[in-house]
């Protein structure tokens, strides 16, 4: 670096920083390099698609006639829409109550899912069956323990001579009994991931604080948790994304049902009832890019917070 | 230390009972799908429903296969399943490692631009897809079963987070060792990831395995048939055959379980790493 020719033909601060700037050159080009098929591929098959539908939000379209433009119609319709707004608060309220709940149970698992104790593989296989379960066949048993007249949850609740509410029909308690379904089918999901991510955690933190005599809590706390929050980041931020976006548990659940209750229609609902049942895609696309909207800020504030609390190596 | 022993054995006592009574929580729906699977169609419908078949039709599962083409579902779903997973774990992996470890401008903000492809619901891109397949002329071929679904943003985040967890200073002493790039990911970042790949691979095998609106829409022959479509089959606009339904859902996701529990062991092996750091 400072030989004696270079200090006497340039300043040695110039040659370094020159060194520095093609380095950096060269570590900017290979992450280009590996990005571009995951960017290329995204942009091709899912961001085009995505500002197609943005155009259609600025249109009034059937799906069969061209669309015509309308401007920014159908967001001023929106505002004024009761359906649109009610549908936007129980997606809210739906999250609140599933995430926080979903993230913390899933933690607990994935720490009890991690000892070396007999018959592991099969625990791990029970908790991880809701996410392989066919839909159909979790809305049919859940509907049945919810049910007034014969399900589970009713008797045992008559039997301790408590009220006996209609779950799903009655619109005080039917998205809490809903939230409850998404928190039981998501524990697996997310504590498999975070169970990957506890193996990323040298053994040893937890062999120099057993030396110090440190408790189970303890070492949870101040080692596992701690440790475990990039993956913890990971599934936080996910399980907002596919909160905001529940359908399927909202069609299962509900949809047999003659009328949709308002407290249980969320906004992907409401955009598949527009789109798809009364043929106003443009009306669905408006929608769709609302709720984009309100999930990039969600995901934006995650990501400028997480500074304060995900440790990284 | 015999106290200490044996609150040790009350602690393993303790974690049983409570992973037991969860575990029957959450097989529940799964033994409600194996009992109707093996129902007549009027015990199916019975109300209140039983737990328990009143008579007993293993025959339902020779039915599903005589109804449908299993055999070209299963092929066809198979071949999905490992073009897919296969793609998305080298080019997520991939992107992954460039995200967690590389500096290039706008990294941050390009990362953002992958993270927002999650947040457009997939029932108003539908149709621009559908179009922009037609396009390609990709329509009712492995081609739009396929490639569309090597792309992930939701397998880039996950492996960028747990690249972001392993420790810095092997790739600075190969960094000085004069290795490139891709070999540091290839032999330092791949090989101390199993954990995190395997997840990303249940994922993916799963999501795709279980796919039913994108091959719904986008195939419409009879040999590009997947599983998934086949077994919905069963689900009538009016009245569904639910035993049939059943039986087929489990012979369909039977290979899942067992893929399941033969990729889990790497849940253990992973710790292993840990000698590597000291």
């Amino acid at each position: 670096m400072s030989s004696p020719i270079t200090v006497t033909t340039k300043p040695p601060e110039t040659t370094a920083k020159r060194k520095v700037g093609k380095l950096a050159f060269h570590e900017a080009m290979w992450g280009y390099i590996f990005i571009l098929p995951v960017v290329l591929g995204l942009g091709l098959f899912y961001m085009a698609p995505s500002a197609a539908s943005l155009f259609l939000s600025f249109t009034s379209w059937d799906g069969l006639t061209a669309p015509q433009f309308i401007g920014l119609d159908n967001f001023a319709n929106l505002m004024k829409d009761d359906k649109f707004t009610g549908s936007m608060l129980n997606t809210m309220l739906y999250t609140i109550g599933t995430v926080p709940l979903s993230v913390a149970l899933a933690t607990v698992l994935a720490v009890l899912l991690n000892q070396k104790i007999k018959g592991m593989v099969f625990y791990r296989t029970f908790y991880f069956i809701p996410v392989i379960t066919m839909p159909i066949a979790v809305g049919m048993v859940w509907k049945w323990l919810y049910n007034s007249e014969f399900g589970l949850i009713n008797h045992v609740l008559g039997v301790m001579n408590l009220p006996q509410p209609n779950w799903l029909f009655d619109e005080k308690f039917a998205l809490f009994s809903i939230v409850l379904v998404s928190v039981w089918s998501s524990i697996g999901y997310n504590a498999v991931i975070l169970l990957s991510g506890l193996q990323g955690i040298s053994g040893s933190y937890y062999e120099a604080a057993s030396l110090d005599g440190a408790g189970t809590l303890y070492k949870f706390f101040r080692i596992t948790l701690p440790l475990l929050t990039p993956s913890l980041f990971f599934v936080l931020v996910m399980s907002f994304i596919n909160s905001f976006q529940v359908f399927d548990l909202i069609f299962i659940m509900m949809d047999q049902q003659t009328t949709m209750l308002e407290s249980t229609r969320t906004v992907v609902y409401s955009i598949w009832e527009d789109g798809f049942k009364y043929f106003n895609m443009g009306y669905a696309s408006a929608q769709a890019f609302i709720l984009f909207v309100v999930i990039l800020i969600i995901t934006m504030v995650q990501m400028y917070i997480q500074k304060r609390w995900v440790h990284y190596q | 230390m015999t106290t200490s022993t044996q609150a040790e054995k009350a602690r393993r006592l303790a974690v049983h009972i409570l992973l037991a009574v969860g575990a029957l929580l959450m097989i529940m729906p799964f033994l409600w799908m194996i009992s109707t699977s093996f129902k007549s169609f009027a015990d199916s419908m019975s109300v209140p429903p039983k737990w328990l078949p009143v008579e007993w039709h293993p025959d339902n599962y020779l039915r599903v296969i005589q109804t449908i083409d299993f055999g070209t579902y299963y092929l066809n779903t198979v071949i999905v399943t490992v073009g897919r997973t296969g793609g998305q774990l080298i080019l997520c992996s991939l992107a992954a490692y460039a995200f967690a470890s590389l500096r290039f401008p706008f990294k941050n903000a390009i990362f953002l631009a992958l993270l927002a492809v999650l947040m457009v619901p997939s029932q108003v891109v539908m149709i621009p897809s559908f179009v922009i397949m037609r396009e390609f002329n990709w329509l009712d071929t492995f081609y739009v079963l396929i490639v569309p679904g090597i792309f992930s943003a939701f397998g880039t985040f996950l492996l960028r987070q747990f690249f972001m967890t392993l420790p810095k200073d092997l790739e600075e002493a190969a960094k000085i060792d004069g290795c490139s790039y891709f070999r540091i990911y290839w032999n330092i970042y791949l090989p101390l990831s199993k954990a995190a790949l395997v997840s990303l691979a249940i994922f993916t095998i799963l999501a795709s395995w279980n796919d039913l609106l994108w091959p719904l829409i986008m195939t419409s022959s009879e040999e590009m048939r997947v599983l998934s479509i086949g077994i919905s089959s069963f689900q009538g606009q009016h009245s569904t055959d639910y035993p049939l339904l059943m039986a087929g859902a489990l012979m369909a996701t039977l290979p899942i379980i067992i893929l399941f529990i033969f990729l889990q062991r790497y849940f253990i092996e992973g710790i292993a790493m840990n000698g590597i750091k000291g």
